[in-house]
């Protein structure tokens, strides 16, 4: 089935960034906005899952557990849906970069692994732009559950996919969840071409590599000045003598 | 007879195989159709007779009532999440309402059902195999009673029943110069949509515009058909 096949016509940009929890990715995503900004860039960050529209629902639907995997997916589509009309296709057209933590490859590997048929949810986001480009943080389960087991003394019960009832145990259940999405993303590489990243390098030696990527994308791009950028030029015309 | 779920499309791929022993009834049609009424008195009719009933309706679910609320306060709302807010709606109450009374041997009557989805998005001009397809994890009914009636009996008994509200008013779709101008406008294309509907899915057309006891006499008919010989009720 075509999905994304189409190439949106805005005068902006879409960077996204793709990957397991503890891949690396937030944190790469969060140095390419502040690159892209010292460079001049008017930037517009979004974040999966964070529409205020169903957040409410969301967090009641999980807290009490009454979410399938059917409602579950609907959810995040919806907060989807939202965000793009609110907060992804305006800058967009507005000319700005927009950068996108997660996309809805993210809901085509949680959702498909909460039981989902694969061809429904690609369907359901069918109505999704394409990205300019696509980061997938590539890193092997191990190195990416010792990064979040290390990190945080606690995890959410969904995050860990304790939904799905792998297993009793909070950080096996995480374990195997997080094997079966990865599954997902690999299956994933190649039907939507995402550039992959070796996320086991460090940090420093992938951001070089994002920012390579990403300045090769935006080589046909006209660059929206800042307010900065503005507020610069007026301050020197203050001091033309004419 | 229990019956082997039916979907419309990939329906739900995670649950353990289970058959119905119940049937799904669907009342659709535009507002101020007569549904509310006739599902009323068809749930009485069943009750009496010794079937157990329950009623579901549109936008009706727990989990999303307030979303939906939320959204509708705001106007703003593009036609997506639109579509997506009331596909979670309906998601809930079939996996957690219709099924689970389907499996138990009750009639469960739906107060609208996924073509009234297909109706208003069509009419706002979306693609309509999207709109089929989220929908492919929703059961196929029994059967579908299409209560039609025609734009005159709708203005009348829409003005009547206190008046006309913005969303029934389609006012997002800025159809008319004023309220009244966008409901004909838009209530007339949906009555356009569920004609076509009906013709796909092959549902009973039911004259709406007629007496209330008439309607529900050919309604109680052809539940009889697909109930089967009912058992003869013991006399007091």
């Amino acid at each position: 089935m075509p999905i994304f096949d189409k190439k949106h016509a805005f005068p902006g940009k879409l960077i996204i960034v793709e990957g397991i929890d503890g891949s690396g990715k937030s944190t790469q995503i969060a140095l390419l906005k502040k690159w892209l900004e010292s460079q001049g860039f008017s930037v517009f960050f979004t974040e999966w899952n964070s529409s205020e529209l169903v957040k409410e629902t969301t967090r009641e639907g999980k807290k009490r557990n009454i979410l399938t995997p059917t409602t579950f997916s609907l959810l995040h589509a919806t907060d989807f849906a939202d965000r793009l009309n609110y907060q992804i296709i305006p800058p967009l057209k507005a000319g700005m970069i927009v950068l996108a933590d997660r996309y809805a490859y993210t809901a085509f590997a949680r959702d498909v692994v909460r039981g989902v048929h694969p061809a429904w949810v690609r369907n359901l986001y069918n109505f999704a732009i394409k990205p300019d480009i696509s980061f997938y943080f590539d890193v092997p389960i191990h190195v990416a559950c010792d990064r979040i087991l290390s990190n945080r003394t606690q995890i959410k019960f969904h995050e860990a996919g304790m939904d799905l009832g792998l297993s009793l145990d909070t950080k096996e259940s995480f374990k195997l969840f997080q094997t079966k999405i990865f599954g997902e993303y690999k299956k994933m590489q190649t039907e939507f071409a995402l550039t992959t990243v070796d996320a086991t390098l460090e940090i420093h030696d992938d951001q070089e590599i994002v920012r390579a990527a990403v300045k090769e994308a935006l080589k046909d791009y006209s660059k929206k000045r800042t307010i900065y950028a503005k507020r610069a030029k007026v301050f020197w015309r203050r001091f033309t003598v004419s | 007879m229990p019956n082997e779920p039916k979907y419309f499309g990939e329906g739900l791929p995670y649950l353990k195989p289970f058959s119905l022993k119940g049937k799904l009834i669907v009342l659709e049609g535009t507002d101020c159709s007569g549904r509310s009424t006739q599902i009323a008195l068809l749930k009485n009719w069943l009750e009496v007779r010794g079937y157990a009933v329950v009623e579901t309706g549109w936008a009706r679910s727990n989990l999303m009532h307030k979303s939906i609320e939320l959204a509708k306060s705001g106007n703003m709302m593009d036609r997506m999440t639109f579509s997506l807010l009331y596909a979670t709606d309906f998601a809930d109450r079939l996996e957690n309402q219709i099924i689970p009374a389907l499996k138990s041997g009750h009639i469960v009557i739906a107060d609208r059902y996924v073509y009234t989805a297909f109706a208003r998005d069509s009419v706002r001009e979306a693609d309509p195999h999207w709109i089929r397809n989220v929908f492919g994890f929703a059961l196929v009914p029994d059967f579908v009673l299409y209560l039609k009636i025609d734009m005159d009996t709708l203005i009348q008994r829409g003005l009547e029943s206190g008046g006309i509200n913005y969303w029934e008013a389609g006012m997002d779709l800025h159809m008319g110069q004023d309220l009244f101008d966008s409901f004909v406008n838009y209530q007339s294309s949906l009555i356009a949509e569920y004609d076509k509907l009906a013709k796909e899915f092959n549902f009973e057309v039911i004259d709406g515009t007629k007496m209330v006891d008439e309607i529900q006499d050919h309604i109680r008919n052809k539940v009889k058909e697909i109930l089967g010989k009912p058992k003869a009720l013991p006399k007091l």
